[in-house]
């Protein structure tokens, strides 16, 4: 294929990837969209083909690749979605510095002159370090999502300055490459190493429900990375490609932070509530608090004219969603006008809610954003809190409170509410919640799951 | 004219407009297909085969060409498996019209 070929067939595979995120504008469009980014990737792949020589090995990569990406897109449980992404980010990473490493090696393969001019230097310098970066960054963020490492933040004294030295120590050896004559593998691979490092703890600190941030964090990343070796390449599709990608992560990442109300280079800095377990230290007077059994519960909603649940994380560690739409379902038979509120950050990641209600076929139209519910709370029969804390915490309302000014969810605003948890234990942010010891509240201790089921039995 | 410019420079404005059109399309995406959103995203980052390829496609194997097909491997990973979990995902936002013909 002439070279102008190859060009053009980019051109109409970028435009399938624009045309890919377009759709998910709508449920209804959505899966035309994801059609159009499968066209779109079949289309750069078959024209690659024609630019390689190894094309049986490349093909038998591509193969092995893909049968194990099917296998773990068909096993995966929704509810552990968040690590599944985690991990495919860090695959973007380490591929990234696997191509700079080899372009460096042999930049002819690349169309690239022998002699690696300064712009190319420059080009996979920043391709390298935001690939290893996204890599490391991405384990941890995998391994503390999955459980196989604690979520509490990790801070040590003089981290922030630690990360200062790696980062300026990294930028150093970049230099170093950049104005060797020769190719300066010392100065390559120190610098690399330096970023793998970073990448780990730049993770560390940031706390479990401040996942949501990161991941989105990280999806941007692996779009610059991509982006970044498209410049080293003079590809423009993996510019454009990798673009969209980093701008939707960037966005993503701001969304989660404003409905959080913290900046988002206090989230990166990590070690927010890093004491959470702890009850918050206030007055020191025993509050009271009601409890109630299930099947009370049961009783009050099913006698409700209207019901909003509130999902929290709670509810995907207790894999609740299926026992949730039987609920639901039951409340509906008996007239009962059951609707969903969802907290931008409800969950480990952006929308995580939203896919185990529909995994459990709870229509979407039932499902509602925050923006769109708050106003109806107040003439609301029942909320049922599940597994959530901070993001209906009224203390948010309170001038001085760590998180005042974080919007919440009203839940406190409805005439009767009751909250399933495990314990009286803080939420993420250490904070005791009002809304525990308010009069209309009762407290219905277990896991959320078996609460669930219970309910619907008494139904 | 466009003959004496810089490619870097052809490239940074693709990168720039690219930019610009993520941003808009991305802020009408649904709140609540943002979990899709990211494994649509995922899928599309895997476009760093096409790299990966590169750098396993010359003839002369050395070390390098084994390093771009293990890039290849994993990029295949990140294709194959996110736009599949897309798939699967999407399909439970299908609306469901069972009550009606049940």
């Amino acid at each position: 294929m002439s070279a102008n070929m190859v060009a053009l067939a980019y051109l109409v595979a970028s435009v399938f990837f624009i045309l890919a995120l377009k759709g998910l504008s709508s449920p209804e469009s959505a899966r035309r969209g994801n059609l159009f980014g499968i066209v779109g990737m079949t289309i750069a792949v078959a024209t690659t083909l024609t630019l390689t020589q190894n094309w049986i090995l490349i093909l038998a990569c591509i193969a092995v690749g893909g049968i194990i990406g099917a296998i773990v897109a068909q096993r995966v449980q929704m509810t552990a979605m968040p690590e599944l992404v985690a991990f495919m980010h860090s695959l973007v990473g380490l591929a990234a510095v696997f191509i700079a490493i080899a372009a460096v090696n042999n930049p002819v393969s690349f169309g690239l002159p022998e002699v690696l001019p300064a712009g190319s230097k420059l080009e996979l310098f920043l391709g390298t370090f935001i690939g290893a970066m996204t890599w490391s960054g991405s384990v941890i963020a995998f391994l503390k999502l999955s459980g196989r490492m604690s979520g509490t933040p990790i801070v040590f004294g003089g981290q922030h300055a630690l990360n200062l030295i790696l980062a300026l120590g990294m930028i150093g050896f970049g230099l170093w490459f950049f104005f060797s004559d020769t190719t300066n593998w010392t100065a390559f691979i120190a610098m690399t190493a330096i970023a793998f490092v970073l990448g780990f703890l730049i993770i560390i600190p940031i706390g479990g429900a401040d996942m949501p941030v990161v991941i989105s964090m990280l999806n941007s990343y692996s779009g610059w990375a991509a982006a970044g070796i498209g410049f080293s390449l003079g590809n423009p599709m993996l510019i454009i490609a990798g673009s969209l990608v980093g701008s939707s992560g960037a966005i993503l990442s701001y969304i989660m932070c404003k409905a959080m109300n913290r900046p988002f280079l206090s989230v990166i800095l990590g070690g927010f509530g890093s004491d959470g377990g702890t009850v918050a230290a206030d007055s020191g007077v025993q509050k009271t608090y009601r409890s109630g059994s299930a099947d009370d519960a049961a009783f009050l909603m099913g006698n409700a004219d209207s019901v909003i649940i509130v999902p929290g994380y709670g509810l995907a560690v207790a894999r609740a969603q299926h026992a949730v739409k039987e609920l639901a379902e039951k409340l509906h038979e008996k007239g009962v006008n059951v609707r969903f509120a969802i907290h931008p950050v409800a969950g480990r990641m952006p929308g995580h809610m939203n896919v185990l209600l529909a995994e459990a076929e709870i229509p979407y139209e039932q499902v509602l954003e925050m923006e769109e519910i708050n106003s109806d709370f107040s003439n609301t029969d029942v909320v049922l809190v599940l597994g959530a804390n901070d993001v209906v915490n009224p203390a948010a309302n309170v001038p001085g409170s760590p998180i005042y000014g974080m919007p919440i969810l009203d839940a406190y605003k409805a005439r009767t509410v009751m909250v399933v948890k495990r314990s009286m234990a803080v939420g993420y942010a250490g904070l005791d919640n009002d809304l525990f010891y308010m009069d209309k509240t009762m407290m219905i201790f277990g896991d959320a799951k078996k609460v669930v089921e219970n309910m619907v039995k008494a139904l | 004219m466009i003959g004496d410019v810089d490619p870097v420079i052809i490239n940074l404005t693709v990168f720039v407009l690219a930019i610009f059109v993520g941003y808009h399309v991305v802020w009408n995406v649904t709140p609540a297909l943002h979990t899709p959103l990211m494994s649509v995203t995922n899928a599309i980052s895997g476009i760093i085969l096409v790299g990966a390829m590169l750098a396993a496609g010359p003839a002369e194997t050395d070390w390098g060409v084994w390093l771009g097909a293990a890039a290849v491997t994993l990029a295949a990973i990140n294709v194959f498996g996110g736009f599949l979990v897309s798939q699967r995902m999407l399909e439970m936002f299908k609306k469901k019209d069972k009550k009606g013909s049940a």
